[in-house]
């Protein structure tokens, strides 16, 4: 038991469980045909199946039966606000497991040119009364039923009366907002909590005028889309619910990460070595003095950060991406790659902290202005 | 058998007696026409279309999430207002009061209601975005309803954040003072955002602890009283009344863009 456990708590560091989802991600949801094949190959497609779910359900319960039983874990997961993301976990892969088996079934039928199951005659209606209301009235009176028992079951949290002069250690925002609070980690709170927050909403806003593809609308399906899924998918899961999970479970005092069957120890002690590109550039490659000038200092760190933002784009649009620049046109395509890059800056940059231990691309604390 | 009959005859008397005509307009609808007007002549049951596609009314395709968040608002709602008779938004009271819910109130529910059909709501609105992509029912032409929806998730959550503070205890201030410290670094209206330092007359800056958008967020440097009174006069009056102008438009757009969405 304590080997499972020790692996679990290996597993969880976000370097490794990360890089797992990441490289797992395209192969669940395979966004060009080579991923597809391997799909196939391997038979992950299965996990879209009632056997699949049944594996998926086993595995998720297994941990968190250990969880319980666990003395550290146990005191995480019961924690009564945290019971939420169970929940989400729960609710958020059944109903992706229930979309993508419905997608699949599509999918094929669309292959042998039928319509999607969705499809049926304009002129064969139902009724709302009494087809939909009493749908809806059995859906309220369970779901109100659900809500009762839990609120018998699980009084809500209340602390000890709020002190200002007691800092807890750790300090949490609300679960929803982890995902967010877990990006301090890699960026300062000006991108973080302003800059992020506002493209994730704008940028999910914009969803509908950057997939411009006319398929797949009105009905589950996965092959007539998989580059826009894959992406949604990944934002969504890896981007934000999995950070939850990881701010929620696997942060400690001082925000260090800690395994979920690992002991919450307020000293641990973790090196902070953590560098700057101007640093790496004129201390460590050239071997002078930084420069006074901010701008010259920085001047690296522009160059990197223009140059990913605004030139790269440009050089896509003339060679690989000639024909999607085509097809979107200006507007678009620049709102799609301004969106798309946006969002996996914060892949990038959390494998640049934990490859070369890289703080800032550009480091201005003198104007709060560091990327 | 005839006594059968004389009771079914017995309600369809009362659906044409005049005190039923006169709430509810329609008689008991038993036929086609009669059902429909049933939905078409009552103010709540008419944000629904009279007739639905077939696949409309499956669970498997819609998850109820939709109906469900509308419903929880609706519940949230009811308890919070129960919860608003006993609640003083005061450093004083705002503690205690959270005690008495649940030790002075009979069936103290209430709060464990409220808060859990908080968390729920989160859920439930995710959940039915999800569905929505995943069904691909953003695409033209409902865009704009996707980006209504997108605005209702946000303020969704911004309702749990600001009725997080109410209890005033550790895990109230101090999950809110993390939050907020956020708006700190808001670029130009946080003291310690970006370009701040440029919003300055002379060497007056302009834009100070006691005068950026924080301090506008808390009503003071710190989560204090006045943030308690501010964060519970959102939570119960403004962004409430922000999400069901939100809502209407959300409701009354998925009947203008062609109602639910289905295959073509």
């Amino acid at each position: 038991m304590s080997y499972i456990k020790n692996l679990f708590d290996f597993l969880s560091a976000p370097t490794i469980s990360f890089t797992l989802l990441t490289v797992a991600f395209p192969f669940i949801f395979p966004p060009s045909d080579w991923f597809d094949k391997k799909n196939k190959q391997w038979g992950i497609y299965k996990l879209w199946t009632n056997k699949g779910a049944f594996w998926i359900f086993m595995s998720i319960t297994f941990f968190f039966v250990i969880g319980y039983f666990d003395p550290y874990f146990n005191l995480t997961m019961t924690k009564p606000d945290n019971i939420p993301i169970i929940l989400m976990i729960y609710s958020m892969i059944f109903v992706v497991w229930l979309g993508m088996k419905q997608a699949y079934i599509n999918d094929a039928r669309l292959d042998r040119g039928e319509k999607p199951e969705e499809w049926n005659d304009p002129d064969d209606k139902v009724l709302v009364w009494p087809d939909l209301v009493y749908i809806e009235l059995i859906a309220l009176i369970l779901f109100m039923v659900l809500l009762i028992v839990w609120s018998i079951l699980i009084g809500a949290p209340l602390e000890e009366p709020a002190n200002p002069a007691a800092t807890p250690n750790p300090s949490k925002a609300p679960w929803y907002f982890l995902g967010l609070q877990e990006m301090l980690v890699y960026f300062d709170p000006w991108i973080a909590g302003i800059i992020f927050p506002i493209f994730i909403i704008v940028g999910m806003m914009a969803i509908p005028y950057m997939d411009i593809n006319k398929k797949g609308e009105g009905y589950y399906s996965f092959k007539e889309r998989r580059v826009g899924f894959f992406i949604f998918m990944y934002g969504w899961f890896v981007l934000w619910v999995f950070l939850i999970v990881v701010g929620t479970f696997f942060r400690g005092p001082n925000w260090n990460f800690f395994g979920p069957f690992e002991w919450w120890d307020p000293h641990k002690v973790v090196p902070l070595s953590n560098v700057n590109l101007s640093e790496y550039v004129w201390v460590k490659l050239l071997n002078k003095g930084l420069p006074t000038s901010i701008l010259a200092r920085e001047a690296v760190g522009f160059v990197t950060v223009i140059g990913y933002l605004f030139v790269m784009p440009l050089l896509l649009a003339k060679t690989k991406l000639k024909s999607l620049f085509e097809h979107y046109g200006p507007v678009r395509y620049s709102t799609l790659m301004l969106f798309g890059l946006t969002m996996f800056a914060l892949p990038i940059k959390m494998y640049l902290r934990w490859l070369f231990n890289l703080k800032y691309i550009i480091a201005i604390p003198e104007w709060f202005f560091n990327i | 058998m005839a006594e059968k009959e004389k009771k079914e005859s017995l309600l369809d008397q009362l659906g044409e007696s005049q005190v039923w005509k006169s709430i509810i307009r329609s008689g008991v609808p038993r036929n086609r026409r009669q059902r429909m007007y049933a939905v078409l002549g009552n103010v709540f049951l008419h944000l629904h279309p009279a007739r639905l596609p077939r696949h409309a009314v499956k669970i498997g395709y819609t998850w109820c999430m939709g109906g469900l968040s509308f419903f929880l608002f609706v519940v949230l709602t009811i308890t919070g207002i129960l919860l608003m008779f006993y609640y003083r938004p005061t450093v004083e009271y705002a503690y205690t009061d959270i005690i008495d819910l649940t030790e002075q109130v009979p069936l103290g529910i209430m709060r464990e209601l409220h808060r859990w059909g908080a968390h729920a709501m989160v859920l439930t609105v995710w959940l039915h975005m999800l569905r929505v992509f995943m069904t691909g029912s953003y695409k033209p032409p409902r865009e704009f309803n996707w980006g209504v929806g997108v605005l209702l998730m946000t303020i969704t959550l911004f309702l749990s954040f600001t009725g997080y503070l109410l209890p005033w205890d550790q895990l109230a201030i101090w999950a809110v003072t993390v939050g907020t410290n956020m708006a700190r670094a808001h670029p130009f209206i946080g003291h310690e955002g970006p370009g701040a330092s440029l919003l300055a007359i002379g060497d007056i800056n302009l834009v100070h602890m006691g005068s950026d958008v924080r301090f506008a967020l808390l009503g003071g440097r710190f989560v204090g009283e006045a943030t308690l009174l501010r964060f519970y006069v959102l939570h119960c009056i403004a962004v409430p009344f922000i999400a069901m102008i939100f809502m209407a438009v959300h409701f009354w757009r998925i009947r203008k863009d062609g109602g639910i969405s289905g295959p073509l």
